[in-house]
């Protein structure tokens, strides 16, 4: 039976891991490459990479970077940040990634994911949500979690998977950064609604909050974290050794 | 020399750079003649079977591949690449494929278990059956992205994995092999599958 996925998610500037990070062994602790590196050698089932640049300068940057770590890492690979139209996707699979996330761009344009998934299949499109409480309802935000689009979020991932987004990332503006949780109560309306692999983000503050996460929800598919790998709280040997412990399938 | 079958379908970065960093020589080719100086040849693919059997049949490629194979050329079919080498695929409609191992490539849906999501996308098991190239591979995992599978396959099934049925994980027949899963993306136990390969 298939592993929930543990993932780490890097967010990248001018070609730079943005966050710092205090792994003992890697000479560069901002290189894309050594710290996917890193973290493909010590369990990580997928990572992610997230492109925060605005400058076309630092966008090219990011394809050569994601063009060596392609050469270098041999887990899936996920790629985000600044996918607004077709051009787009085209540019980051040329260079590596297996799937593409979009977020705003599906905002902007709804037909952006149904185009995507006609062209490069379902399961190369993943939707990544940005979605937080207002007036007791879940709603989707724009921009990096700065702007409050109005949608009601469970109705709207549902209809970017009608139109093909072969996976979910919901990540909880309510949880995130708060490390007390993922939020349960939001991924378990959003499990529900959709029948694709849906990725937690948001939240996690140590080992116990993936184990409550994949014992609430096993319709949950997979965790994902930033910090909380980057800055050692968790290592992903040791998380994946207790939820191993805790009957939970993972690739050990 | 790995010779990368080049026929317009999927991305062949990471598999050229997968075959590189196991210090294979690999090259990507659309072309006969160079492909067939290759040592060994991979046969890779995603998308839709009917696409990607039609891009084979309208290069000229189908008939080098089932040459190449039948002459005893070894050669490694990867994900929809696998697909193609059976008779026939009912994947939205009936579609030839190459016919070069006996069985015929078949949609999840309707045959698993309640609940299970269907592609069946992440890490699953290997369950051997046979064959050479996953003999040291029995019990690992490894990384898989499809909604079809190879059915009455019998005669060359080499590995299952488990995903409320067995699935078809991979095939073999003398020279042939073919992966469901993608080596290119399973760490480095899909790395060593590679390595195998390059030596058999």
């Amino acid at each position: 039976m298939i592993t929930k996925r543990i993932i780490p998610c890097l967010d990248v500037r001018s070609g730079r891991v943005v966050k710092g990070t205090n792994f003992q062994g890697l000479r560069d602790v901002s290189s894309p490459v050594e710290l996917g590196k890193y973290y493909s050698d010590n369990g990580a089932d997928e990572l992610v990479f997230y492109d925060i640049t605005a400058s076309a300068e630092g966008r090219k940057l990011f394809t050569d970077v994601l063009r060596e770590v392609a050469a270098t890492i041999f887990i899936p690979l996920t790629v985000g940040g600044g996918i607004n139209t077709l051009e787009d996707f085209d540019r980051v699979l040329k260079c590596g990634a297996d799937k593409v996330s979009v977020n705003s761009g599906a905002i902007r344009d709804p037909d952006l994911v149904r185009a995507a998934a006609r062209l490069y299949g379902d399961q190369c499109v993943v939707l990544s949500a940005d979605v937080k409480r207002v007036d007791g309802q879940f709603r989707v935000f724009a921009k990096g979690g700065r702007e409050d689009t109005g949608m009601e979020a469970v109705s709207w991932i549902k209809r970017c998977v009608d139109n093909g987004a072969g996976e979910v990332v919901l990540n909880s503006i309510d949880t995130d950064g708060v490390r007390q949780g993922f939020d349960l109560p939001m991924l378990e309306a959003v499990s529900e609604a959709v029948d694709v692999p849906v990725i937690a983000s948001g939240g996690a503050g140590c080992i116990g909050d993936f184990i409550e996460l994949f014992q609430t929800l096993p319709k949950v598919d997979a965790g994902l974290a930033a910090s909380i790998f980057h800055f050692g709280q968790v290592r992903i040997p040791e998380l994946k050794q207790a939820l191993k412990e805790n009957d939970i399938l993972v690739r050990l | 020399m790995v010779g990368i079958i080049d026929y317009g379908v999927g991305n062949l970065f990471s598999l050229r750079s997968s075959f590189r960093a196991i210090g294979e020589d690999a090259f990507v080719s659309g072309d006969a003649v160079a492909l067939s100086r290759a040592d060994r040849l991979v046969l890779p693919g995603v998308g839709a079977f009917a696409d990607a059997a039609e891009k084979l049949r309208s290069t000229g490629l189908d008939s080098f591949v089932r040459a190449q194979a039948e002459a005893g050329k070894p050669l490694l079919g990867i994900c929809l690449g696998m697909q193609l080498l059976f008779e026939k695929s009912q994947e939205y409609g009936e579609h030839e494929g190459l016919g070069l191992l006996r069985g015929q490539v078949v949609s999840m849906e309707g045959r698993l278990p309640e609940g299970l999501k269907i592609p069946h996308m992440g890490w699953n098991r290997l369950e051997m059956k046979g064959g050479r190239l996953l003999r040291e591979a029995d019990g690992e995992y490894v990384y898989f992205v499809h909604s079809f599978f190879a059915d009455g396959c019998e005669g060359s099934l080499a590995a299952v994995t488990e995903y409320g049925i067995p699935i078809t994980a991979a095939v073999e027949k003398d020279s042939i092999f073919g992966c469901q899963f993608h080596p290119e993306k399973s760490g480095n136990v899909g790395l060593s599958i590679l390595r195998r390969f390059c030596t058999l």
